[in-house]
């Protein structure tokens, strides 16, 4: 059976590329443009992993993972959170959160590959 | 989909977060504090940073970067957004815009321009005053792109990082793993111990995911601590019992090993200690009772819910690890549900809350039309869908016309049905054209960035107001008027405008005002640019005139017709030939591509106050509304826009003037009559006026023209062909169409015609057409 992987970027860009990348490794892919979005969709998508953006509007990564960990059912779900620069406190913030890993950007296929390779089963 | 296309999107996006970064700053910069406005504008470049990164652009990287640095420090209000910062920020906004043009279309950028904007960038996020920029600072002062996963490796010494927050992250690949097994007894060994805490599980890493990442690394034993697991009345499922402790040889190193933790170093104690060569294998049970743990890489490979872990004699430790897995997962539903119920009300409330703010920041225009649902199509798509519809209206004009000719009685319901489906395609045609109506809103952000350039450039203090930004008009309008109105606003700049020593002098505010307004009136869109400068000239323009042979030196011309004159080719009012229009081109130029979209020009100007240009466009460059006359036997469609009136001359109005020249005389006023099919050489002499019917039309310049055509067949909506695509350029058509009964007509060049009439030949409008 595919993984399914829920993406969450408000950037029209790395949504295309998540979505090619992903599909091109084999995953399903789910994708949402912002945090409430993406918590809207989250019971529907029901995703194996979780990988999403920090800067965002309506609903930032941080309150998105907050939200998601509170659900009952994905409160153990990987969530891999898409950075741009290795700030410390940004990924302070997004472990204090519940994020489970960090992809740093500029994206790269194997990267984000590997890093779900590494929280999944 | 592959990369040149989302190459393709990002660049698109790009272009979408500048217009936001721009009208973002700009709204800041009338005095808006709205943290949602600083995150917006934030977002844009942090966007454009993301996308570039990932497509190697390493030089728009690299500004973003600087850039989001500062806006940060706006963001956490470690920086105030003054006037001052702002104008640094509306022009670091400009160089990003060009840095993306440069990375889409090649070419080069103004380095210096951009190096000095960083400078005065990193000199804001420090809290200094701007850096003049007649000191520029080595160009090299530019950071490098932000360091990416390659950094520092983590610190050798077997110490464990639980308390360090300073995180690095560490490049991992697969690929270094593909290699053969070398013979394992040779490779350095190293023993961990891996302590996980209870929130390295709700933070959803998995001690076993990572022990399998870890056996990738080499030949493994793996002993698992269970001292700590008490007995099942008295486990807390949400807390970690075991530890394991690892033996394992392999040529990675620390790093990888290390690296396997990455995510979980804050989460767990992890001690890694190198053994010396004899050491490895032995002599680790030290210190803790273990049982040796076959690992099992197979279970994790194959299906995701088998129970996970281990197999054969530890059958017993597997059940105690399967128990604490599924305590983990399950939790404590009831405190849950509370705590979310908990949840859910706050949350309410604070929508409510941010609904209020919302509501009194009075954006709720915005926001609507942000939730509006859209969806993005190919243009050409649009446009097939355009042309299918033009080819609809065709065929059912014909459908009609054949059915008129065939039924005689004329009221049958074929006729009915025929008028129902004339007004369905009707609505079908303005409904396709509403999808490539856009607003103006593009165009007029890139005139704040030509007049802050300008205003730079003369040293002149500018403010540009726009209005009615979102009035919309077809695609093709908006790409095609950017140049003309770029062109307009530098004049309006560098001429129009006074330096602000004479307007103070003149009792008017230094800073100078630039209107552009945007309005639909009467099927077609109006767009008027305004200044508040010293207006026209008139003895200057006059003179100027007379110099080029314009005009006579004794004629005796309006206000008006002076104003007009900056229209005519090679005029230029500037005295002396600046930066501005060194580049430029004239007024002349502008009148030319307000033309070719089917549009009018006008200017009023006041001295002293300033001056006006008034443009009319059509709302669409496929369809037009026209009169079907008739012409020496052929079929013309004359522009309705152009009408003013028809009229049946007679006998004792027309008035000879001259060899050739014939007048109108209308209610007491005389106009030339320019007989259309003289002048497209339909026939050699010209034809009786009484005969046929003249058509009043109004040129640019304002004066009017009665157009001779010999019958009006009636009024219809023609779809636009261009001729120019097939054949070439016909002076006096600008286009043609077809008709109900499948014939061609041509659509009449009505400036070009009245310009004819002038004395000049259509041939030489055309030469000057192309050469505009």
């Amino acid at each position: 059976m595919k993984k399914k992987v829920l993406t969450v970027d408000d950037s029209r860009t790395i949504r295309n590329m998540l979505l090619v990348t992903l599909n091109n490794a084999g995953f399903e892919t789910i994708q949402a443009e912002d945090g409430v979005e993406g918590l809207e969709v989250l019971e529907d998508a029901n995703p194996d992993v979780i990988v999403t953006d920090i800067n965002m509007p309506r609903l930032d990564g941080f309150g998105f993972i907050e939200g998601v960990r509170k659900n009952e059912k994905y409160r153990a779900i990987p969530i891999l959170v898409l950075t741009t620069e290795s700030d410390a406190e940004k990924k302070n913030r997004a472990r204090q959160a519940g994020a489970t890993g960090w992809i740093v950007k500029p994206f790269d296929p194997t990267k984000l590959i590997d890093a779900i390779e590494r929280v999944t089963a | 989909m592959d990369m040149n296309e989302i190459k393709e999107i990002f660049f698109q996006e790009c272009e979408e977060q500048l217009a936001e970064l721009e009208s973002g700053l700009l709204r800041l910069n009338d005095g808006d504090r709205d943290p949602e406005t600083v995150n917006a504008v934030f977002r844009a470049v942090h966007s454009i940073k993301g996308g570039a990164g990932a497509f190697g652009l390493d030089d728009l990287v690299s500004f973003a970067h600087v850039f989001e640095t500062t806006l940060d420090c706006v963001r956490s209000n470690k920086l105030e957004p003054t006037q001052e910062v702002l104008k640094v920020m509306l022009k670091s906004a400009d160089v990003l815009a060009d840095l993306t043009n440069v990375a889409r279309d090649g070419g080069s950028v103004d380095q210096a321009r951009s190096a000095q904007l960083i400078r005065e960038l990193e000199a804001l996020a420090k809290g200094e005053a701007p850096p003049a920029a007649a000191t520029p600072a080595p160009v090299a002062a530019a950071p490098k792109a932000a360091p990416v996963a390659k950094a520092a490796p983590a610190p050798v010494a077997a110490a464990p990082l639980v308390n360090d927050e300073g995180f690095m992250p560490v490049a991992f690949s697969f690929d270094d793993f593909g290699g053969e097994e070398e013979s394992v007894s040779d490779l350095p060994a190293y023993d961990i111990v891996f302590k996980p805490k209870s929130e390295l599980y709700t933070k959803g890493n998995e001690a076993t995911l990572l022990l399998r990442d870890l056996s990738r690394l080499g030949e493994m034993s793996i002993h698992c601590n269970m001292d700590n697991l008490p007995g099942l009345d008295q486990m807390d499922p949400e807390t970690a019992y075991f530890s394991w402790k690892i033996s394992i040889k392999t040529d990675k190193g620390e790093d990888a090993i290390r690296s396997v933790f990455e995510f979980a170093e804050w989460d767990c104690d992890l001690e890694v200690t190198a053994l010396d060569a004899g050491e490895a294998g032995e002599g680790s049970d030290d210190d803790l009772p273990m049982q040796p743990v076959p690992f099992d890489l197979s279970v994790l490979d194959g299906e995701p819910d088998a129970p996970i872990g281990v197999v054969e004699e530890e059958e017993q430790l597997a059940a105690a690890a399967a128990a604490q897995e599924a305590a983990v997962a399950a939790a404590e539903t009831a405190s849950n549900v509370l705590q979310m119920a908990g949840n859910a009300a706050r949350a309410s409330a604070a929508d409510k809350g941010a609904a209020a703010t919302a509501a009194a920041q009075n954006n709720a225009q915005q926001a609507a039309s942000a939730a509006a649902p859209t969806i993005r199509v190919d243009l050409d798509r649009v446009d097939r869908l355009i042309n299918l519809v033009g080819e609809l209206v065709i065929n059912q004009a014909m459908l009609s016309q054949s059915v008129i000719e065939n039924d005689s009685n004329g009221v049958s319901s074929i006729n009915m049905g025929l008028e129902e489906l004339q007004q369905l395609t009707r609505e079908i045609q303005d409904s396709v054209m509403a999808i490539r109506a856009q607003p103006v809103k593009p165009v007029f952000q890139r005139m704040a960035r030509t007049v802050r350039e300008i205003a730079d450039i003369t040293g002149k203090s500018v403010r540009l107001v726009t209005e009615g930004e979102n009035t919309e008009v077809d695609k093709t309008v908006i790409d095609k008027l950017a140049e003309p109105l770029t062109h307009m606003i530098r004049n309006a700049v560098d001429h129009g405008l006074e330096m602000p020593e004479k307007r103070l002098a003149a009792g008017k505010p230094a800073e100078g005002t630039v209107k552009l307004t945007a309005k639909h009136r009467s099927g077609r869109i109006v767009i008027e640019l305004s200044d508040d400068g010293a207006g026209i000239n008139r003895e200057r323009v006059r003179q100027k005139a007379i110099d080029n042979d314009l005009i006579a030196a004794d004629a005796n011309l309006s206000d008006e017709e002076i104003d007009n004159l900056i229209f005519h080719a090679g005029f230029s009012t500037a005295e002396k030939v600046s930066d501005l229009s060194g580049r430029g081109v004239g007024m002349d130029v502008v009148k030319r591509s307000i033309q070719a979209l089917g549009g009018r020009i006008n200017i009023s100007s006041k001295p002293g106050h300033g001056s006006v240009f008034t443009m009319s466009l059509p709302l669409t460059l496929a369809v037009l509304d026209g009169m079907v006359v008739t012409v020496a036997g052929q079929t013309l469609v004359v522009p309705l826009t152009a009408i003013v009136e028809t009229l049946q001359p007679d006998a004792a109005s027309i008035h000879s003037f001259g060899a050739t020249q014939r007048l109108i005389s209308i209610r007491n006023s005389f106009c030339p009559l320019v007989d259309v099919g003289r002048i497209l050489n339909f026939r050699a002499t010209q034809a009786n006026p009484v005969e046929g019917v003249a058509l009043l039309v109004e040129s640019e310049g304002g004066g009017q023209r009665a157009l001779m055509v010999d019958a009006i067949q009636g009024q219809r909506q023609v779809v636009i062909k261009s001729l120019e695509a097939n054949y070439t350029h016909v002076p006096g058509i600008a286009a043609a169409t077809i008709l109900g009964d499948g014939r061609v007509a041509l659509i009449l060049d009505v400036d070009a015609v009245v310009a004819a009439s002038r004395g000049q030949s259509l041939q030489q409008e055309s030469s000057l057409a192309a050469a505009g």
